[in-house]
């Protein structure tokens, strides 16, 4: 198996690429930061990975995706499954006060992940098997006052799945959307953590199982399926009362 | 190097030559289609490459024989001693860095599968069964779904070693004794006896297979289909509903897939299942239960019937009538007839569509044939059976003259359109159409081994003189 994995370095990510290292994957890691895909290159080698390429890419820089996948296409010769992961949470009150800082929010959560599956699926489209994974959010599903600048830009994310996964099937290609809900990673370390916070090792596993069985949207922990039926459900007059 | 050349004329010991032992037929050894039956003279078993008989001694004529999956004579020898391979049956060598492996030539490829699967090989082609074995596979130069894409199973050999009856033992290979090479590829058993060969592997990731089913209503929907799968798809085949017919005639469902790319799947098991055996023949009124079976595990419907998608394990989409072991005892006892031919794609498909005529106007026959599409790559087997072609496959009951001249009127059709009548699955063709089927028949005759023999061939050579 030849896997493309952007955003290496996130700990959601890397728990997914230990699963595919113990089945003796091929690899392909882009991250930002040379020394952590290093270090990550030789955990994943020492957990059984069969070959690990990590290249060092800031995502946000969109002209320079098509050398990147182009890059990985032909270091693995072929892409079998690729996970989108990068992302930022960002800072609501910040990118209020800055349009400038919105739009690149939105860059590094949005733009750059339809540029990237773009490229991907093309790719992919003439081998007639694979899987595309990305990651969105529960809180793609509803624009909320805390921080919907985050959740415009994966719901953006979601809604483009959605039609990649349709054209995408006529070719026997498997598009997974995840949405995961609170997770304990460096993302949201300054966020209080619940009963319902998920550890990465469970959500990272839960990915490298739908993208096996190319499932088509899944909710992470399950719970988060039914907690957001009910919060898409709650009419706009009552929800923009709400402190969501 | 693995074995070593030795001469005849040796004494029983190790690595020498022994005089053969001949023992009685056993009731596996007759073909698939269980007509004709012949009797044997007796069965040489070979249980090791360092304890060959002395082929030389031997009275009558000889033909190897493998796991008897051919369907008519040319794995029988009426009068004379059969060669049993099956003994040979010992993997050699697997590199499994460049995908090579050797192996005596009674291997049968489900063992294979067995041992190259797990670690990321498939083979190279194979036929709709996995139970026969290597020698075989290159005697009948066999064809599998991806003929398109990876040609014959000869044409992924690269090396095997043949015994003559004057105790010679050749290794042959497009380098060394190239035309012995060619004659023995697709040969029919009838240049010597295969002791071992080298082929080649297809890597694969895992054991699934992302297959999709789609309906056509015609045959040249079917050929439309079919020239955008092979572009896209490894393995390619159809059935075809053989009781349609007017504007309903060649409708089908055509069936593509590739190797997916997952090692495991979750939750879905992908072992090949445990065997049903059929334990003795079953009256006539059972005939067709077989295709029945196959026809619902498509699940036809018909018109009413929309593409389907889905990823399934491998066993079941190359093999789906090995679940049932001896299934050819469903037939009546009296045997039963396959048919295969191949003629070359030509633009008014009036060659294919005039054999679909025919079998569904004279009612007889299975109501499901099989259809696929030949490529380009070409084996280097002199009487290799796949040319660029649609080849056409299907069962019938042997219902005496009116079967056979049923056949005969589809050999016509066939040698009129140039193409050629499949020896793995015949039982009757006239030394006429086999002629017209091997141009290269006479080129042939120097490399047989004057020893070897076969029914099929007395059939379609005695009358030539
Ligand atoms: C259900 C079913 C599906 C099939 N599907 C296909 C298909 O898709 N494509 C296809 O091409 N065929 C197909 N066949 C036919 C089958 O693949 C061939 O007849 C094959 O050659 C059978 O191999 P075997 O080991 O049983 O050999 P046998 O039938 O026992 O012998 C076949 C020939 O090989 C020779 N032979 C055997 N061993 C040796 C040896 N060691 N050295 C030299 N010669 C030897 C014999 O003399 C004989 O001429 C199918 C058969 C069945 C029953
Ligand atoms: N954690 C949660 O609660 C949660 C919930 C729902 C969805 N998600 C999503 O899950 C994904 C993974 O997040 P995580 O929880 O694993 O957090 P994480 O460990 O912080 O990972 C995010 C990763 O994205 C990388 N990244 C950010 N911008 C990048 C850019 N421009 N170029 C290259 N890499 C960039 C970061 O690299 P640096 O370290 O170099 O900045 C970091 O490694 C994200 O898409 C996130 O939105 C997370």
């Amino acid at each position: 198996m030849k896997i493309l994995i952007l955003g290496a370095t996130s700990t959601i990510a890397h728990e997914t690429a230990k699963c595919f290292a113990a089945d003796s994957a091929e690899l392909f890691l882009v991250g930002r930061d040379a020394p952590r895909l290093r270090a990550l290159a030789s955990d994943l080698t020492a957990r059984g990975a069969k070959r690990v390429e990590v290249i060092a890419a800031d995502l946000a820089q969109i002209d320079g995706h098509p050398a990147l996948v182009s890059h990985a296409v032909e270091s693995l010769g072929g892409i079998d499954a690729a996970l989108v992961a990068h992302g930022t949470l960002g800072d609501q009150a910040a990118s209020q006060a800055d349009v400038q800082e919105t739009l690149r929010q939105f860059t590094t959560n949005a733009t750059s992940y339809i540029s990237l599956l773009t490229l991907i699926a093309n790719h992919m489209e003439e081998r007639r098997t694979g899987c595309i994974a990305v990651i969105s959010s529960v809180a793609g599903e509803r624009g909320r006052g805390s921080n919907y600048v985050y959740g415009a830009a994966k719901s953006a994310v979601t809604q483009f799945a959605s039609g990649l996964r349709a054209r995408m099937a006529k070719c026997g290609i498997a598009v997974v959307t995840i949405k995961p809900g609170v997770v304990d990673t460096p993302m949201t370390s300054g966020i209080k953590k619940g009963p319902l916070t998920a550890k990465a090792e469970k959500v990272g596993r839960r990915i490298y199982v739908a993208m096996l069985k190319g499932e088509d949207v899944v909710y992470t922990p399950w719970f988060w399926g039914p907690i957001m039926l009910v919060i898409r459900t709650i009419p706009e007059g009552i929800f923009k009362k709400t402190k969501l | 190097m693995v074995t070593e050349v030795r001469s005849a004329g040796g004494t029983g010991s190790e690595g020498g030559v022994r005089a053969p032992n001949i023992e009685a037929p056993e009731s596996r050894h007759e073909s698939w289609g269980r007509f004709p039956r012949v009797n044997h003279a007796g069965v040489i078993r070979l249980t090791s490459l360092a304890d060959l008989p002395d082929l030389g001694t031997i009275e009558g004529d000889i033909l190897p024989f493998g796991y008897g999956r051919s369907y008519g004579d040319s794995c029988l020898n009426d009068g004379g001693v059969l060669l049993d391979a099956t003994g040979l049956n010992r993997l050699i060598e697997f590199d499994d860095e460049l995908g090579v492996l050797r192996c005596e030539a009674g291997v049968m490829l489900a063992d294979i599968l067995k041992v190259i699967m797990p670690r990321g090989w498939f083979l190279p082609t194979t036929p709709g069964t996995k139970y026969v074995s290597v020698g075989g596979a290159i005697a009948n130069d066999v064809h599998g779904k991806n003929h398109h894409v990876a040609g014959t199973f000869g044409a992924n050999v690269t090396r095997f070693e043949l015994l003559r009856s004057d105790g010679s033992r050749l290794v042959c290979s497009p380098s060394e004794n190239a035309e012995m090479f060619s004659a023995t590829i697709g040969g029919l058993g009838l240049t010597g006896l295969i002791l071992w060969a080298d082929f080649r592997l297809r890597a694969i990731s895992g054991p699934y297979i992302q297959m999709e089913q789609i309906p056509f209503g015609s045959l040249d929907e079917f050929f439309d289909v079919s020239a955008d799968s092979d572009k896209h798809y490894e393995y390619t085949m159809s059935w075809v509903d053989c009781l349609a017919v007017g504007h309903h005639l060649g409708r089908g469902l055509f069936m593509r897939g590739n190797h997916s790319w997952q090692c495991a799947i979750p939750g879905k098991d992908w072992r090949p299942k445990e065997r049903f055996t059929v334990p003795f023949s079953l009256p006539s009124f059972a005939l067709n239960n077989l295709t029945v079976r196959a026809f619902n595990a498509v699940n036809y419907r018909s018109q009413y019937l929309m593409t389907k998608r889905g990823t399934v394990p491998y066993d079941g989409f190359f093999y789906p009538l090995d679940v049932v072991s001896h299934w050819n005892r469903i037939y009546c006892s009296d045997g039963f007839l396959q048919y295969q031919c191949v003629v070359p794609f030509v633009a008014d498909r009036s060659a294919i569509k005039d054999l679909f005529s025919t079998i569904s106007s004279s009612g007889q026959g299975s109501f499901l044939a099989v259809l696929k599409t030949f490529g380009n790559r070409q084996s280097p087997g002199l009487l290799s059976f796949p040319r660029p072609g649609v080849t056409l496959a299907l069962d019938f009951a042997h219902r005496g003259e009116r079967t056979l001249e049923l056949l005969n009127r589809l050999d016509e059709i066939v040698v009129a359109a140039g193409g050629a009548v499949y020896p793995a699955k015949d039982a009757r063709m006239s030394g006429d159409v086999f002629r017209h089927s091997f141009p290269r028949w006479e080129e042939f005759l120097q490399y047989r081994d004057v020893r070897f023999s076969s029914s099929f061939w007395r059939r379609v050579t005695d009358a030539a003189a």
